[in-house]
């Protein structure tokens, strides 16, 4: 019987459960956050891999006070080590409604004479402006899909920094949007930048149409 | 905006300690401190960074007859973690406002000399102020100055190069060319060496991620304090974690005096704003990891030795913004009390207070352990 894996695995396990569920449920008016892990167990199932069973309380980043109820399953496949872990998740009760917020935001962005560009969101002291706060939250669901696709039982992905976002021209109803982030990888420390294609509509959701991690500037 | 008390000559009038500071604003201040409280406060020399630039440390010290222990706290080893100097900073400050009126912090000020280096890392921490953000490590140089920067808590001599570190020089977590290779942590851990009978606490302020980490981060030694508070029951338990996670069953401080303290840190942090720890030894609730300050300390001796990693959970991560400087700096205050509080009671006993052990919680590990032999 091999041993079991270390504890802080069913931590990774959680963050990546919570950026799941954010990259489902999340959007530019809506942000999850993982409050709290209430119950972890491991399952080893022979030549399939290992699964991790999760309890969850999640929070909502607008307002501290909306807390879900989440169980979600992850299972981290022992082949092939380049395969997306598999994520199922159940939230307990209903999310605060978001379309309101949400047509506000698109409205904004449709009627901007020019597209938008920004940089370095948040800046170094942690400042968002509140026109940003959508823009924000969309690279964090996006962010959520890109850590999904490739983390394993060994890393745990965080949005660390927007350095470039830049809105792409489009004919249609879409919103679309590159980005270049920076993502914080907690067991190497590492900072990685990363590029993403973001497609956003208020009724259709968000879309990570393609992304790629970018080589690390030369050092200066 | 300062909070003016009615001592607001105490510290450095016009200070805002609600706002990140400039390495030469941090150098100021630290002359300012020392000018308005010359009856208590001390600045020294500690050391030297690679390029050159001066560490130092403030001494609080009441004068007394009296010889007194050390608590012994450091900010900013790691450069991007900024919200870590604002906390030594506003520690300073609270304790030079409130140690007359307050009857906790004038207790243990006469058994307990405080010793807060605000940044350890000085040549990270203006690299992250001028030019990248998000840098770690030191910027000493390697490779023909091709490369820059030892991560400083991979560096100390502690299970030094074992395990959660490379040797590769571009690795955020390079644990330099041997231990102790570095200025900064030599000058560190001389000083701690040579002070080490009288220091009884020893803490470093990390972030993020909202921890309070004991020892150890790699598994090669034990504790000394485990067997504290540790009951038959208990130990039965402690040899089921070990032979499951693989550990010497010596080495899994799980149980230990050290973690109770910090279960009641951590518990009364939480008191303030809802904030959740989790509490543990590293190598279980985060990775595995040697080098790190905090295991050194604690194997010279220190029987207190804690790593703080402040808020977030990762929505902010390094970049927490300023208008949580505050609730971080007022909530962590109340964990940082509980243990000098503890200490001080402990060795400096008045009849009084003695930690019980309580019924043991089930943390999520232990949760984890146990539920997994069921299938």
């Amino acid at each position: 019987m091999e041993p079991p894996p270390p504890c802080s695995a069913a931590g990774r396990a959680a963050a990546l459960a919570a950026a799941c569920i954010n990259y489902r449920r999340g959007g530019p008016s809506r942000g999850l956050e993982l409050r709290a892990v209430t119950a972890a167990a491991t399952q080893d199932i022979d030549n399939v891999g290992r699964k991790y069973h999760l309890k969850l309380v999640l929070e909502d980043i607008l307002e501290k006070d909306n807390v879900v109820n989440c169980t979600a399953e992850i299972l981290y496949h022992l082949g092939n080590k380049n395969a997306a872990p598999d994520v199922d998740f159940t939230i307990e009760g209903e999310l605060k409604n978001t379309d309101e917020q949400d047509n506000i935001f698109y409205n904004q962005i449709k009627s901007l004479k020019k597209e938008l560009v920004a940089q370095n969101i948040p800046d170094s002291h942690g400042n968002v402006p509140p026109e940003m706060e959508p823009i924000r939250l969309l690279a964090r669901v996006a962010a959520g899909y890109v850590a999904w696709q490739n983390s394993t039982e060994n890393t745990r992905y965080e949005l660390a920094q927007i350095k470039d976002v830049r809105q792409v021209k489009r004919s249609d109803d879409y919103l679309e949007f590159d980005y270049m982030v920076l993502l914080h990888e907690f067991v190497s420390q590492e900072i990685i930048p990363w590029q993403m294609r973001v497609l956003w509509h208020p009724q259709h959701g968000v879309k990570v149409t393609q992304n790629s991690r970018q080589p690390k500037p030369a050092e200066y | 905006m300062p909070r003016v008390g009615s001592s607001h000559r105490q510290v450095p009038e016009g200070y805002n300690y609600t706002q990140y500071h400039p390495m030469e604003e941090i150098y100021q201040w630290m002359t300012e401190v020392e000018e308005s409280n010359s009856e208590l406060v001390t600045q020294h020399y500690l050391g030297e960074t690679s390029e050159n630039q001066t560490m130092y440390y403030l001494q609080i010290s009441q004068p007394s007859n009296k010889s007194k222990k050390i608590i012994w706290m450091d900010c900013g080893i790691h450069a991007r973690e900024w919200i870590s100097p604002a906390f030594c900073q506003w520690f300073v400050k609270e304790i030079l406002q409130n140690y007359k009126s307050d009857p906790q912090i004038s207790r243990f000020l006469q058994n307990l000399d405080l010793y807060i280096l605000p940044v350890l890392n000085v040549d990270g921490y203006i690299y992250s102020w001028e030019k990248e953000r998000l840098w770690r490590k030191n910027r000493s140089p390697y490779m023909n100055a091709t490369c820059y920067g030892t991560d400083l808590n991979r560096n100390f001599n502690s299970s030094w190069g074992s395990i959660g570190v490379s040797y590769n020089c571009s690795s955020e977590i390079f644990c330099g060319s041997g231990p102790e290779s570095e200025p900064e942590t030599r000058a560190v851990a001389q000083f701690i060496e040579r002070k080490k009978e009288d220091i009884l606490c020893y803490l470093t302020m990390h972030s993020y991620g909202q921890y309070i980490l004991t020892p150890y981060g790699s598994t090669t030694e034990p504790p000394s304090n485990n067997e504290e508070l540790v009951g038959d029951e208990n130990f039965g338990l402690l040899k089921i974690i070990a032979k499951f996670t693989g550990t010497n069953e010596n080495a899994v401080p799980i149980l230990n005096l050290q973690m109770q303290v910090a279960e009641k840190a951590a518990t009364a942090l939480m008191g303030k704003y809802g904030t959740s720890y989790q509490v543990g030894a590293t190598s279980l609730i985060l990775y595995s990891n040697s080098g790190s300050s905090r295991d050194w300390a604690h194997m010279i001796g220190i029987p207190f030795s804690y790593t703080f990693e402040l808020r977030d959970k990762g929505t902010h991560g390094f970049l927490l913004p300023s208008d949580q400087i505050e609730p971080t700096c007022e909530e962590t205050m109340l964990a940082v009390m509980t243990i000098i509080d503890y200490v001080d009671q402990k060795y400096f006993p008045s009849g009084g207070v003695i930690l019980t052990s309580g019924s043991l919680g089930l943390s999520l590990c232990l949760s984890v352990v146990f539920t997994w032999t069921v299938f």
